[in-house]
């Protein structure tokens, strides 16, 4: 890798800033389905209006201006400049070397795309390689099996599982941590549809 | 039904306190880097009285607030605090962070007293399932509390925190009600 | 645990919507007094766009975890329909209120109204983890009881003489479903 290597560009999919003309409908549309939110957070599900989202985006980019501990990239196909999902590294302890990663695919079509793979290999390369972090965390409820998947499929291991800590439609969960130190990430090859 | 000792345990009692009451204790806390490095993970930084008298006015706006002083029963004495963050009302879990000032109050079974109030308020009074923590491998004293008030170890986050050139990790506990009310009816046919 | 359909029902479904969107429709439905009347117990008098336009955006500001409101659209041609939406102490007790009208009067016996209801209540029960609902009813609508009666709510009391309108005091009626009961009126497929 060096300094011409583009970091936030893969095979498919470009990672970057938010649009809040267009994006604001789109993300919307996605909060109506719970299984997009489930993945991102374990506040109840919410969908959020075109404005209200508006309001998000806002409050995101006032949060990294003032605390400088987060990354927030939307992401977008290159052919034809698709919002196809997001991608956070946040909650980073720079003295300690932390983070926390976090992805979605918006669009159920666009899911099983291979597209979280290739947003991975990004993210890692960007944490490790320019933030030089030397570990990041994933929080993922034991429901949501596509997460756990993809972050064992780059090394992820668990670390800590908070017994029966989510209750969703009358059935409890535990809450997986997982782990990935620089020293262990192998960089993977995406797998092409 | 009511019961009129949730607030009073053996050796402290939880107390709401003002904003200008607390701010000065907090912040000579706050000059104690052991403390700081017990309690938090952030590098420890001084703050100001008026900047700590603005974070509890600004805690006091939440609707969500669950943050309570600990004094001593016996002289009344402002010694820590104890407070609940993270707090998923529909799961019924939450976090809670306690940090005790004052050194001679450490390893004489305060903290452990108030985090038992904290949670009998948790598990009786919020009907909350779960209460987690995060201890960090180095605070041999708070694990060997959290244990004697029910807490399990639940995983380790690895060498999480890097602190005079050692990595070390971050220990999650968890709390559950069972677990915990359980503890309580033993300790009761004991005594 | 894909939950797609969480928020659709069988002729509706339901959206978090934009405030001017609401608002308009809002302001619609408020001149027509009947619906205001069977929906609130405050003074009905027409509110213009603008004012609850702020009241709306107001709201957003806060966005307190205590009220899950929704605008209820039909699904075959997304027709802005109504409102519905859950407020209450949701902690530490898992219950909340449900309140719905359906704005548009040629809509009122349609249906529409169960259906918004037996979506908000899966919403409630399966994503808010709640152990009841309750809800208040006036007792000069009987259409609404009915509709609820057939939901499952049962009734739980009256606050007798609380309304006074057109020159007679009405009851307040209460009703209420349990998580249990809901799980046996519902049960999973």
């Amino acid at each position: 890798m060096s300094i011409q290597t583009q970091l936030f560009e893969s095979a498919r999919l470009r990672l970057g800033p938010i649009d809040h003309e267009k994006d604001p409908e789109i993300e919307s549309r996605w909060t109506h389905d719970p299984v997009f939110l489930h993945g991102l957070s374990f506040n109840p599900a919410r969908p959020l209006s075109p404005a209200q989202m508006k309001k998000r985006y806002e409050a995101i980019e006032k949060e990294i201006d003032e605390s400088h501990n987060s990354f927030h990239f939307m992401v977008r196909s290159k052919e034809d400049e698709r919002l196809i999902g997001l991608a956070r590294i946040e909650w980073i302890e720079w003295s300690h070397g932390a983070g926390g990663l976090k992805l979605a695919i918006g669009d159920v079509k666009d899911r099983r795309q291979g597209y979280a793979s290739e947003v991975m290999q990004l993210l890692l390369r960007f944490a490790f390689d320019e933030l030089n972090l030397y570990r990041l965390s994933a929080v993922v409820g034991e429901d949501n099996l596509a997460g756990l998947a993809l972050l064992k499929k780059f090394g992820f291991v668990e670390e800590v599982r908070r017994r029966k800590a989510l209750l969703r439609d009358g059935q409890f969960f535990d809450l997986i941590h997982l782990g990935l130190l620089r020293n262990e990430w192998q960089p993977v090859e995406a797998s092409q549809p | 039904m009511s019961n009129p000792d949730l607030f009073t345990g053996k050796l402290v009692h939880l107390t709401a306190e003002d904003p200008e009451t607390v701010a000065k204790p907090y912040c000579e806390w706050g000059r104690d880097t052991e403390f700081s490095r017990y309690l938090d993970s952030n590098p420890p930084f001084t703050f100001s009285e008026k900047k700590w008298k603005e974070w509890m006015e600004k805690d006091l706006e939440k609707t969500d607030n669950h943050f309570f002083s600990i004094r001593t029963l016996d002289g009344n004495q402002l010694i820590g605090f104890v407070a609940l963050f993270e707090l998923y009302w529909q799961h019924g879990d939450t976090m809670v962070a306690i940090a005790l000032g004052p050194h001679e109050y450490w390893g004489r079974g305060y903290g452990t007293d108030a985090m038992n109030l904290m949670l009998r308020y948790a598990f009786t009074e919020l009907n909350l399932r779960r209460v987690s923590l995060i201890v960090f491998e180095y605070n041999q004293r708070g694990i060997r509390s959290y244990q004697k008030n029910g807490f399990v170890e639940e995983g380790r986050v690895r060498g999480a925190m890097l602190r005079d050139g050692k990595r070390w990790d971050f220990i999650w506990m968890g709390a559950m009600r069972e677990d915990w009310m359980r503890i309580q009816q033993e300790s009761l046919r004991a005594s | 645990m894909d939950n797609l359909d969480l928020l659709q029902g069988k002729f509706v479904r339901l959206t978090a919507e934009d405030p001017k969107t609401a608002a308009e429709a809002f302001a619609r439905w408020g001149r027509d007094s009947e619906y205001s009347r069977l929906l609130d117990s405050s003074v009905s008098a027409p509110v213009s766009v603008k004012k609850i336009t702020e009241w709306m955006e107001k709201d957003l500001e806060k966005s307190s975890p205590t009220e899950y409101y929704f605008m209820i659209r039909r699904l075959e041609d997304d027709l802005l329909v109504g409102l519905i939406g859950l407020d209450g102490n949701i902690i530490p007790h898992g219950e909340a209120f449900v309140g719905i009208g359906i704005g548009e009067r040629e809509l009122w016996s349609k249906g529409y109204g169960s259906d918004a209801m037996r979506v908000i209540l899966r919403y409630g029960f399966s994503e808010l983890n709640l152990r009841r609902v309750s809800l208040d009813v006036f007792e000069y609508n009987p259409r609404a009881i009915r509709s609820y009666e057939k939901v499952g709510f049962v009734h739980e009391g009256r606050v007798r003489g609380y309304l006074h309108r057109s020159g007679q005091r009405w009851d307040l009626i209460f009703m209420g479903i349990l998580r249990e009961e809901w799980l046996a009126a519902y049960p999973k497929e």
